[in-house]
């Protein structure tokens, strides 16, 4: 066991992918000597040369384009989008070639390739540097979305990504980056398509991933002192989605909310509400309720705190899951004046 | 008028001359000729031999004509298809015959073409199964072909988009050791696209054995090529990512094949990309849904019936006496058979399974896939039993 981080840890993946798989290669931009603005490739170009790991062009869709015609050609590329929103102009390669060439061939042409995105917020960036872009992956058919929440989870979902025959979008939460935890590399946890209790508890299931993760485990152990002792579920693949796992919990625990960071309406937190809804509505004394970012453009940086989701805001709505079997006078007032 | 001595010296040839040669200029080998590049005059009679541009050998043109004539008429009957239902779209080619032929004839069978909807004919040029090509177009699925076995992309339509892809393909070939070269179709209108000048830079930057070839056949559906650009031409494009770049007369065929054997040559020898520009027309509408007399001229459409591709390379073939009657009539008769094998077979209705639908959405289809296929299945069990 040593102490490690979040970026040491999807550092050491890529290397130890790398020394695995020659056909692995690494690029984007300032990944090469700089070793990437976030250092998550740093010191790979000097050890594995720069035809392996190397800098690229500043455009985006020519990085993820540029990755689909060589893993055409039998290589790996993982690719690094220097932050969420600089990845739109990828999008149409994303959704148009990267999501679709192994279904337009019937097979006969796979594109594995990881596509790796610093993604949300919580770092005090200036605009653009802090988007949740998960819904748009997510909502794409043929694409993998995963994010890791926490250290060894980092280390084993990038290195399964790498390794997966199909296209992976990796989102890296960047507030998590330089968060340390004791870590045991090379780690394997559970495999794509499981999601993972974190915390078990016994009377409401907060289902999160990637940087709502922590905000979720901090308001679980806050909640104690309400007597409240809530199961919090780490959903780590989005994409498959683990529906298993979530409803086998809210079963038990009868009481559900959904933790994002990101903007909530038509989010992926909307989704799997829907998805506990529609399997656990009679194990349900309440209904599924959801703690989101705003439905803002990512505020400016003195007041992301108002937007992001924190302990208060999750304890609140946890509150609201009708503890006394009354309903919530909100969903009355509402319903009267409609 | 007096002059000083100074300003006599100063004017001297010999004091003028530098003491070292001047460095070429930096766009050396990179700009296009000012003039597209032509072999042919439009009635076939041909110009004089250049130096730095091989004449294709007369087997090449033979098999280009050849399979020109096959290609139109396998246009012609596409297009019928569409007619009788059989074709959901289908966007021709003709008039563009010179540059599908000649491209694929340009390239070895291990090459990759990373062709558009347009390159139906260029497909087919190249071997592949008519049936397979038209898949897209009938509706039966999105690629007909093996990609990997006929070492050509899918027909791509969200435009330039190949672009790139055909320098990662190339760039990964070269990186593990092959000697391949990608040829990626792009047409006018697209390299307005983004992803154009992002697979050129790419493609420059990397080194990347892909040769560009631009068919400019004056029209983005509608959008005239003034609408697109004010370069002098197309291949002006090249030159601002330093990739040597040519404009030929996209409707001589003898030209179109030099220029583009030489552009594939310069990828493989390892010097990089290459652009081309080829200056055609498009006889047709866009497609056959399209309505060409809405936005152009068809004064304009004549005046191209003069500079036909097929007929020029025919003109030139007989005027060196390599082909006759006889062989014209063969080529022909081998165009209509192919044209009524397809039609046989394109008559037959296709077999489609909607619980295909599920496959290859992922190696593996997630839980969710396979609960919705178990429900498409129990739809289509009970459809049956209703009809039964
Ligand atoms: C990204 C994108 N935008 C718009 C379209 C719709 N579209 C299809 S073909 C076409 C015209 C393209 O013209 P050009 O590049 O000159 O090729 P041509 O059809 O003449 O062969 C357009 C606008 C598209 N397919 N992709
Ligand atoms: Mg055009």
């Amino acid at each position: 066991m040593a102490t490690m981080t979040m970026a040491k840890a999807l550092n050491a993946a890529l290397a130890d992918a790398m020394l695995d798989d020659e056909r692995v290669l690494v690029f984007g931009e300032d990944v090469g000597q700089l070793g990437g603005v976030f250092r998550i490739t740093d010191g790979l170009q000097a050890r594995f040369g720069d035809k392996r790991c190397f800098d690229t062009p500043l455009a985006e869709a020519g990085i993820v384009g540029f990755a689909v015609g060589l893993a055409m050609s039998g290589l790996r590329p993982v690719v690094e989008m220097q932050f969420d929103a600089f990845a739109y102009p990828a999008f149409e390669q994303i959704a148009s070639h990267v999501a679709k060439l192994r279904n337009r061939t019937r097979g006969a042409l796979s594109v594995p390739m990881v596509i790796r995105v610093p993604y949300a917020g919580g770092i005090g960036g200036v605009e653009h540097h802090c988007d949740s872009s998960e819904a748009y992956y997510a909502h794409t058919p043929g694409l993998k979305v995963v994010t890791p929440a926490t250290v060894e989870d980092a280390y084993s979902l990038l290195r399964e990504a790498i390794a997966d025959p199909d296209p992976v979008v990796f989102l890296e939460p960047k507030k998590l980056y330089f968060a340390s935890a004791d870590a045991q590399l090379p780690a394997r946890t559970a495999p794509f398509g499981r999601a993972v209790v974190r915390r078990p508890g016994t009377d409401a299931t907060l289902v999160a991933y990637g940087p709502a993760v922590p905000v979720a485990l901090e308001a679980a152990e806050a909640a104690r002192e309400e007597g409240w002792d809530l199961e919090v579920v780490d959903v780590r693949t989005i994409v498959p989605f683990d529906d298993a796992t979530v409803t086998a919990s809210v079963r038990r625990t009868g009481r559900c909310l959904v933790v994002t960071e990101a903007q909530g309406f038509a989010g992926v937190g909307a989704e799997i509400a829907a998805r506990v809804q529609e399997r656990c509505f009679h194990a349900l004394h309440a209904p599924v309720l959801r703690v989101a970012g705003l439905d803002i453009p990512y505020p400016a940086p003195m007041l992301e705190h108002i937007h992001l989701p924190g302990v208060d805001r999750v304890l609140d709505t946890v509150a609201r899951l009708q503890w006394d079997d009354r309903p919530d006078p909100r969903w009355l007032a509402q319903g009267s004046a409609a | 008028m007096t002059t000083t001595p100074q300003a006599v010296r100063r004017a001297s040839p010999r004091t003028r001359r530098p003491a070292t040669p001047v460095a070429p200029e930096p766009t050396a080998g990179l700009l296009p000729q000012a003039e597209p590049v032509r072999l042919l005059d439009p009635d076939g009679t041909p110009l004089p031999p250049r130096a730095d541009l091989p004449a294709p050998p007369v087997e090449a043109l033979r098999e280009m004509y050849r399979r020109m004539v096959v290609g139109r008429r396998f246009d012609a009957q596409a297009t019928a298809l569409t007619k009788q239902g059989r074709l959901a779209v289908y966007p021709s080619s003709r008039g563009q015959e010179a540059c599908q032929v000649g491209a694929v004839l340009a390239l070895r069978d291990d090459d990759w073409v990373f062709p558009t909807y347009r390159e139906s004919m260029a497909l087919t040029a190249r071997g592949i199964d008519p049936v397979e090509v038209l898949t897209l177009l009938r509706g039966d699925g999105h690629c007909g072909y093996d990609p990997t076995v006929v070492r050509t992309a899918p027909q791509c339509t969200p435009l330039a988009t190949q672009c790139v892809h055909a320098a990662g393909l190339a760039y990964g070939e070269s990186y593990q050791g092959r000697d391949t070269v990608a040829l990626a179709f792009i047409g006018d209108g697209a390299t307005s696209e983004g992803d154009f000048h992002e697979g050129l830079n790419f493609a420059a930057v990397f080194k990347a054995p892909v040769v560009y070839f631009v068919q400019n056949n004056k029209y983005a559906i509608s959008v005239p090529l003034s609408r697109q650009t004010a370069a002098p031409s197309l291949a002006y494009k090249g030159v601002g990512y330093g990739v040597p770049s040519e404009q030929v007369d996209g409707n001589d065929p003898v030209a179109v094949l030099a220029v583009l054997t030489r552009a594939v040559a310069h990828a493989r020898a390892g010097h990089g990309p290459y652009l081309v520009e080829a200056h055609t027309y498009r006889m047709e509408a866009h497609t056959n849904a399209d309505d060409a007399s809405r936005y152009r001229d068809p004064d304009e459409v004549e005046a191209w019936r003069d500079r036909d591709p097929v007929a020029r390379l025919e003109a030139y073939l007989r005027g060196r006496g390599e082909l006759d009657d006889a062989a014209v009539a063969q080529v022909a008769a081998e165009a209509e058979e192919y044209a009524a094998d397809l039609r046989t077979r394109m008559n037959a209705q296709p077999v489609v399974d909607p619980l295909s639908l599920f496959d290859h959405v992922f190696a593996e289809p997630t839980p969710q896939l396979v609960e919705q296929r178990e429900m498409v299945r129990a739809e289509l069990a009970a459809d049956a039993e209703g009809d039964a």
